[in-house]
């Protein structure tokens, strides 16, 4: 890489933060009871009125903390599995962990109500089991496991687990609305205990991706290439793909199923950073951060009052900018 | 250098690979010779440990492969095949770098020493002025030359090389091959390429192996081992074979396909 490509990668990084920063103080003003940057700032050094300072601590910035944390957490989760996969449209959902952890999820808000505490625990119990499933059908004793067919394991996984909340939301489907939120990724009515909950594990994952770089650098160079340099490509790809469910299973018991963040993010970061993970992983971590963060101040700015769960948005942005990334020769 | 003995591979319940033992000594260059779907590349492969096999052992410099854990078989041993891929923006410096994972743990950085043997590598290839280039700006046979140079840095003993020159115009399967030659004489490097053209196979070879569905039909020097009966029984081609009174590498010519 010429000196000239990284400084300008750095520079790139630099923006990035600096806009996560002013997009975090913007959403924190952003709502019924708006807040200028001003206010904002005062407000967070404690300068301000009783008022704002509730809204702000108790409302706005657990919700804009949980946002950059799943952001980060997905975008990472994405850019570990399309490396594994070496498929640029590998998405966490393909494991299987997203719709495993709706199954036991939907379970628990229609069939026994009266469990919704368990249900951050059951969300990662439920799309743990289906990762393990995914990974179990994959694997084959001669050659372990393959890319093509950890992704066909994870359509059948999948189809079969979405056939179950199908069903599950015919048989209850008066019960129904109470899960939509929950379906669709929603971040609101978050307080400070989930987002201090739910960080330790987020660092301790970012910082196990970021081990993997090297790993994941190599991957990229095909597989027989990989296997000539001495790595054992089964457990790279376990390795690397427990890491990736573990981020993404963390993420949807706590949000629910926020799609798309994890499929787009690392290919805007790899086209932004080129494909050396060293630059494109801790941007990943940053964009993801952003675009949730967005996603989300929109879906709750929008057509305020009502709320439009950053799922939703994502879908809806994402979608349309997905297919764009396939006209372009989705390299 | 490389023992292989008795080494049967399948393809499902299809044998591919029968009773295949080779001897090679070291500094040696061998060509495996064979039609399409001989099981050439297999065998390679399966010295590489790419593909299991179903019986037979592959000893590398007295040692037993299968005892030898993937890392520590990539440090005595490399294998390039015909093709390689890799993202648009690595560039040749940093594919020799990758050269000497095999001699690292996961969490260690490249050090000085390292970088040393990256220009190394470098240098022996003729790559030292491409070192800041994408590889996917080079000719392929730049490109080549850039895989061999991540090879070097692996300091193996064996080079395994599938088809080297397969996607290259003449002149550059002719700077692969002497680019082997090269490195065979000078650094003592062990090479066993699978070749389709004969004649490079003649001329850049100490040895050929011959084979046909899965069998070894001969393996001995080029002179020895070329001759129009074999040539027609193996591949059903009629040959003109020209042999120089100086040169040990009888240059062949095909003439027609055989009645």
């Amino acid at each position: 890489m010429s000196q000239n490509h990284s400084n300008k990668k750095t520079v790139v990084l630099g923006i990035a933060c600096l806009l996560l920063l002013l997009a975090t103080l913007l959403s924190v003003g952003l709502g019924s009871v708006q807040l200028s940057l001003w206010e904002t700032m005062t407000t967070v050094l404690g300068q301000g009125t009783e008022a704002n300072h509730t809204i702000l601590w108790d409302i706005r910035i657990p919700r804009v903390f949980l946002a950059l944390l799943i952001g980060a957490n997905l975008a990472a989760s994405g850019a570990l599995l399309q490396a594994v996969m070496q498929n640029p449209l590998a998405d966490p959902g393909l494991t299987g962990v997203s719709s495993g952890a709706a199954v036991t999820v939907l379970f628990i808000m229609l069939v026994v109500p009266g469990y919704s505490a368990l249900i951050p625990l059951f969300a990662i119990l439920g799309g743990g089991v289906a990762a393990l499933m995914v990974y179990i059908w994959a694997w084959k004793k001669q050659g372990g496991f393959t890319p093509v067919r950890i992704i066909l394991s994870g359509v059948a996984v999948n189809a079969v687990f979405g056939g179950v909340i199908g069903l599950l939301s015919i048989l209850y489907s008066d019960k129904l609305p109470a899960a939509l939120q929950w379906m669709n990724g929603s971040l609101s009515g978050k307080s400070m205990s989930d987002v201090l909950t739910i960080l330790p594990y987020s660092v301790a994952g970012w910082i196990a991706a970021l081990l993997c770089i090297r790993s994941a650098n190599i991957l990229r160079l095909g597989e027989q290439v990989a296997h000539n340099l001495g790595q054992n490509l089964n457990r790279l790809r376990f390795t690397l793909s427990l890491i990736a469910v573990y981020l993404a299973a963390i993420s949807v018991s706590t949000v629910g199923l926020v799609g798309f963040v994890g499929l787009i993010v690392p290919h805007m970061a790899r086209m932004l950073m080129g494909s050396d993970y060293r630059m494109n992983l801790p941007f990943g971590l940053v964009l993801g951060s952003l675009v949730l963060l967005v996603a989300d101040t929109l879906g709750r700015t929008l057509f305020a009052p009502l709320e439009i769960p950053a799922g939703i948005v994502m879908a809806i942005v994402g979608g349309p900018y997905f297919l764009y990334l396939m006209r372009k020769g989705g390299q | 250098m490389l023992h292989v003995q008795s080494l049967n591979i399948n393809y499902g319940s299809k044998r591919i690979v029968n009773d295949f033992s080779l001897t090679i000594e070291e500094g040696e260059i061998v060509s495996i010779i064979g039609p399409n779907g001989s099981g050439k590349s297999t065998v390679l492969k399966a010295i590489s440990r790419l593909i299991p096999c179903e019986s037979g052992c592959v000893r590398i410099a007295g040692q037993l492969a299968d005892s030898m854990s993937m890392k520590q078989l990539s440090r005595v041993m490399c294998m390039l095949c015909q093709s390689n891929s890799c993202p648009s923006d690595v560039t040749v410096e940093e594919l020799v770098g990758y050269g000497r994972v095999p001699h690292k743990k996961w969490y260690e950085r490249l050090d000085a020493n390292d970088f040393e043997i990256v220009d190394w590598a470098l240098q022996q290839t003729g790559m030292d002025s491409y070192r800041k280039r994408y590889l996917a700006s080079l000719s392929g046979g730049e490109a080549q030359r850039a895989w061999i140079a991540m090879a070097l840095a692996q300091k193996p003993k064996l080079l395994l090389l599938d088809e080297p020159t397969t996607y290259l115009d003449i002149a550059h399967q002719l700077d692969v091959l002497e680019l082997v030659a090269k490195l065979n004489k000078e650094l003592q490097l062990t090479v066993v390429m699978v070749l389709h053209d004969l004649n490079h196979a003649s001329t850049y070879s100490d040895k050929i192996c011959v084979i046909k569905d899965g069998d070894i039909r001969v393996f001995g020097k080029p002179q020895d081992v070329f001759t129009m009966e074999l040539i027609r029984s193996v591949y059903g081609v009629d040959t003109e074979i020209q042999y120089t009174p100086d040169s040990k590498s009888p240059r062949i010519h095909v003439l027609k396909k055989a009645q």
